[in-house]
């Protein structure tokens, strides 16, 4: 229902997208822009751009792995609430509705304080090969965006492996194909196909959580820009680079995931 | 440690948890507000509004909120107090609360503008067009036939909203506003059982996510009364 909009838009041509009052639209922002760049502050911006540029690595390392893992933990979970017995199907739905039913900060807080301050309880973690890795704050901010992420493509993943018409895995196993085999070949490729379109939607709220990890001292792009706001006192103009910085990297996920559902043949049956 | 009293921090996690669901009523309310207006915009406005709500909603929905938070915290705050100084009056102190709700509900709007926009757009077009062959005038029309109309369709995604809302008062603790998260960690902070406190904060966040979803099935057979029933509602 929403897609009919943006669809008239990107199928008109471009002299009838360019209206005159977009033209004068355009004149305002560039001129919005343009007295941002003149009037307000950007000498502390040489000073940071290595920092800068590390926070922004860091921002995308942590949205792609948390990803791909959440992703890999989503299929199981989805497959055992839409088709897995009671004893598999209801941990899932549990995990998802705790995880889904809480905020995402608070879990941060809960796995880096709380986690944090019983692990040196226990000496076998102190003299445990695993301890350097665990005095660090990022396995604690992957372990949660994981988790986070997981539980609600989860939930994507299960209505997705449920909307797999019927007579599609009756057709395989006629063909005698092995469960596995016809997991692999048959159901997970239209659920995935099925779950695209909320897949990208999920990504760029999962981006938009990235910087939550700044408040357990991981330097994202996040927290570079509360540090130049400490250090220098200027408030505006790091906070309007972090906003344009996030939307550039929004425009450059949401175009990808358009170019790859593009790729794949729209029919589903 | 739980404990309602004093000695206990059971208290001041209540305390937080009401001042959470107060910021999440306002912020919810306000986002309505916005979101009934924005669509109104989106759908029947002229040319320029269309494209400012475009580009409201596209921006707000890209950049997190955490950002968006400190963003019109301070300029918020700022922008008021400098407008109230430029007028010749004395600045004034915008409470977390005010401020909290206000930055929320901004955020809400835009979600809320494009659920309620998707809403109406799902009314069959025979309901407007027998509204119009009456005579409604458009203000009559949107109270008793579009907004009565769009509620079935529009109840799934508000109520997702709702939740969000829930939750995204959280974050309002990385500015230092005392809602339950950060009563939690202030808690957490002074005993050092950080892992008891988080666990109960979290409990109570769930409750209120489950209480929340019974209230949300009650509305949801309400407003849908005397249509065919769905086999699974949406996310």
């Amino acid at each position: 229902m929403s897609a009919a909009a943006p669809a008239s838009t990107t199928s008109t041509s471009r002299s009838e997208w360019l209206q005159p009052h977009r033209i004068v639209l355009i004149g305002i922002g560039a001129a919005l822009v343009f007295s941002a760049a003149v009037f307000m502050r950007w000498d502390w911006l040489p000073n940071y751009y290595d920092l800068a540029l590390l926070g922004i690595w860091r921002t995308i390392w942590i949205l792609a792995v948390t990803v791909v893992l959440g992703f890999m933990l989503a299929v199981p979970l989805g497959l055992a609430q839409a088709a897995g017995p009671f004893w598999l199907a209801w941990p899932a739905k549990a995990f998802c509705t705790v995880i889904r039913g809480t905020p995402l900060l608070l879990q941060l807080w809960l796995l880096y304080y709380g986690l944090g301050s019983l692990f040196p309880q226990f000496p076998w973690i102190r003299q445990s090969e695993l301890w350097p890795i665990l005095r660090q704050a990022w396995p604690y901010a992957v372990v949660a965006l994981t988790l986070s992420y997981a539980a609600y493509e989860g939930e994507v993943m299960r209505g997705a492996f449920a909307g797999v018409p019927r007579g599609q895995l009756e057709a395989a196993r006629a063909f005698g194909m092995s469960p596995w085999k016809r997991f692999r070949r048959i159901w997970l490729p239209q659920a995935i196909h099925r779950a695209l379109p909320t897949l990208a939607g999920e990504t760029v709220l999962q981006l938009k959580a990235t910087p939550l990890v700044a408040t357990i001292t991981v330097i994202d792009i996040y927290a570079v820009a509360s540090r130049v706001r400490q250090d220098t006192f200027i408030v505006y103009e790091p906070l309007l680079l972090l906003a344009l910085i996030y939307l550039i990297i929004t425009g450059i996920l949401v175009f990808a995931f358009r170019k790859l559902e593009a790729k794949i043949p729209a029919r589903l049956g | 440690m739980l404990a309602i009293s004093p000695p206990g921090w059971g208290g001041n996690l209540l305390r937080g948890l009401a001042n959470s669901v107060q910021i999440a009523l306002g912020a919810f309310g306000l986002g309505l507000a916005i979101g009934v207006a924005g669509a109104w915009g989106k759908l029947y406005g002229s040319p320029i509004v269309r494209d400012l709500m475009e580009i409201y909603t596209t921006v707000v929905r890209a950049v997190p909120e955490l950002v968006l938070i400190l963003l019109l915290y301070y300029a918020g705050t700022d922008l008021i107090n400098r407008a109230l100084d430029s007028f010749g009056y004395a600045p004034i102190d915008i409470s977390g609360l005010v401020a909290g709700i206000g930055v929320l509900g901004i955020v809400q709007g835009a979600y809320a503008t494009e659920v309620i926009r998707g809403a109406i757009l799902a009314i069959p077009q025979g309901q407007i067009e027998a509204a119009r062959a009456y005579g409604m005038p458009p203000g009559k029309m949107l109270r008793r036939i579009t907004l009565p109309a769009m509620l079935p369709f529009a109840i799934p995604g508000l109520a997702n909203l709702w939740l969000i809302a829930t939750k995204d008062t959280a974050l309002l603790a990385v500015v230092g506003f005392n809602e339950l998260t950060q009563e939690t960690r202030q808690a957490g902070a002074t005993t050092k059982a950080y892992f008891t406190f988080f666990v109960a904060a979290g409990v109570l966040y769930l409750l209120l996510t489950l209480f929340s979803n019974v209230i949300i099935g009650r509305i949801e057979r309400w407003a849908r009364r005397g249509m065919p029933p769905i086999a699974e509602s949406g996310r």
